[in-house]
C-alpha cells in the first residue's frame, strides 16, 4: 500500500507518539481529523465492549464455580444432517455467515468513500441479508433448544447456569445483529437514493453529505462480528 | 469539512486487501471448528483457540475497522480500557475458585 495522500492542511499535524501527547494535549477535540461520528461510534463501542465483558467474566465465574457438570456445547449444538451426526455445524455455519456479512459490509465502505452508490447500497444490502439470515438460524438454535427443555433456570444435561448464560449472551448478542440489520437497512436507503451526492438533509445526513456515515455503520456491523470472535470461542469452543 | 475529505482520501484501500482478509477469517474459522472437530483436548485445545480467536480479532480491527490507519491518540483511547479487562478477569478467576472451593467443602460434590 502506497503512504496516504495529505493534503497541505494537514501536514502540520505530528504522527507518532509526539501526535499522541499533542492530541491529547488539545485543548479542542482529542482526535485529530477524525469525525465527531466516528470518535463517538467508537466510544458507543468501547462501552459495549465492557457490557460484553462484563456478561462474559459473569459466565466465565458460574462455569468456573459450579459443583455440576458444564454441558458440552460441541453435542448441545450438534445436528444430524443427512443422517449424519456433525457436532457443533449449526454454530460454525453461523460463524462464515456473520464473517462473510463483515466481507461484504467492508466493501461496501469502500466504494462508499469510492462515491459509487450503487454498489455501496448493494453491498449494504448483502451485507443486511447475511444478517438476517444470521438472526433466523438463531431463531432456529433457540427453538430447537428451548424445545428440548433449556431454560434460564435449567437443562436437561447438566449446570443451570448454562442456560441463563446462554439465552444472556447470545440473546443480547442477537438484539445488536438485529439493531444492525435496521441500521443497515436505513443507511442503504439513503445512500441508494443518493442521499449523500445531494446533501439530502435528514436523520443521519443532517451534517453534509460525505459517505462517512458508511464507515460508521460498518464500525458497528464489524464490532457485531468482533463480539462473535469472543463468544463463538468462549461460549461454543471452549 | 477538510479533515473529513482529508479522512476519505486516507481510507482508500484495494479492494483485495478485503478479499484477502475475508480470506483469512474464513481460513481461522475453519481452523478454531477444527479444534472442535478433531476433539483436541486441555491446554493444546485452549491456547489454540485462543490464538485463533486473537488473530481474527486482531484482523477485523486492524483492517475491516481501519484501526491500523487511525491516529495514535485514538488507537490507544480505545485499546488500552478492554485491555484492563484483564484484571477484572483475573479478580474473578480467584473469586470463583474460593467460591467453588467453599461449595466443595459444604456441599462435598466432585465438580
Amino acid at each position: 500500500m502506497s503512504a496516504p495522500l495529505k493534503p497541505s492542511s494537514m501536514e502540520t499535524l505530528p504522527s507518532g507518539l509526539t501526535g499522541l501527547a499533542a492530541d491529547w494535549a488539545s485543548d479542542q477535540r482529542a482526535f485529530k481529523n477524525v469525525s465527531w461520528g466516528k470518535a463517538m461510534m467508537w466510544i458507543f463501542l468501547l462501552s459495549d465492549t465492557f457490557i460484553f465483558g462484563c456478561f462474559l467474566i459473569a459466565y466465565m465465574s458460574a462455569r468456573m464455580s459450579t459443583t455440576v457438570p458444564w454441558p458440552n456445547p460441541s453435542e448441545v449444538f450438534a445436528l444430524e444432517i443427512g443422517g449424519v451426526h456433525v457436532p457443533l455445524i449449526l454454530i460454525a455455519i453461523m460463524t462464515f455467515v456473520l464473517i462473510s456479512s463483515s466481507g461484504t459490509m467492508a466493501m461496501a465502505v469502500n466504494y462508499g468513500y469510492r462515491r459509487d452508490r450503487r454498489k455501496t447500497a448493494a453491498l449494504m444490502l448483502i451485507t443486511a441479508l447475511f444478517g438476517a439470515m444470521f438472526v433466523g438460524m438463531q431463531a432456529f438454535e433457540w427453538s430447537k433448544l428451548i424445545a428440548e427443555g433449556v431454560r434460564p433456570w435449567g437443562n436437561p444435561w447438566g449446570a443451570a447456569q448454562f442456560g441463563s448464560t446462554f439465552f444472556m449472551i447470545t440473546g443480547f448478542h442477537g438484539t445488536h445483529v438485529t439493531i444492525g440489520v435496521i441500521f443497515l437497512l436505513i443507511i442503504a436507503r439513503k445512500v441508494w437514493r443518493g442521499d449523500f451526492d445531494t446533501e439530502r438533509r435528514g436523520f443521519f445526513t443532517s451534517r453534509k453529505g460525505h459517505y462517512e456515515i458508511v464507515e460508521i455503520t460498518g464500525l458497528y456491523w464489524h464490532f457485531v462480528d468482533l463480539v462473535w470472535v469472543f463468544i463463538f470461542a468462549f461460549f461454543y469452543l471452549w | 469539512m477538510a479533515p473529513v475529505e482529508a479522512h476519505a482520501a486516507q481510507q482508500h484501500h484495494p479492494i483485495k486487501l478485503y478479499l484477502l482478509v475475508w480470506g483469512l477469517l474464513f481460513v481461522l474459522s475453519t481452523f478454531s471448528y477444527l479444534v472442535d472437530y478433531v476433539g483436541l483436548q486441555g491446554y493444546l485445545r485452549w491456547s489454540l483457540i485462543l490464538i485463533f480467536m486473537v488473530l481474527k480479532a486482531g484482523l477485523i480491527v486492524a483492517v475491516f475497522m481501519h484501526m491500523a490507519w487511525e491516529r495514535l491518540a485514538l488507537i490507544y483511547a480505545i485499546l488500552l480500557p478492554p485491555l484492563l479487562v484483564l484484571v477484572f478477569v483475573a479478580l474473578m478467576v480467584s473469586e470463583s475458585s474460593y467460591v467453588l472451593l467453599t461449595r466443595l467443602l459444604f456441599f462435598g460434590a466432585a465438580p
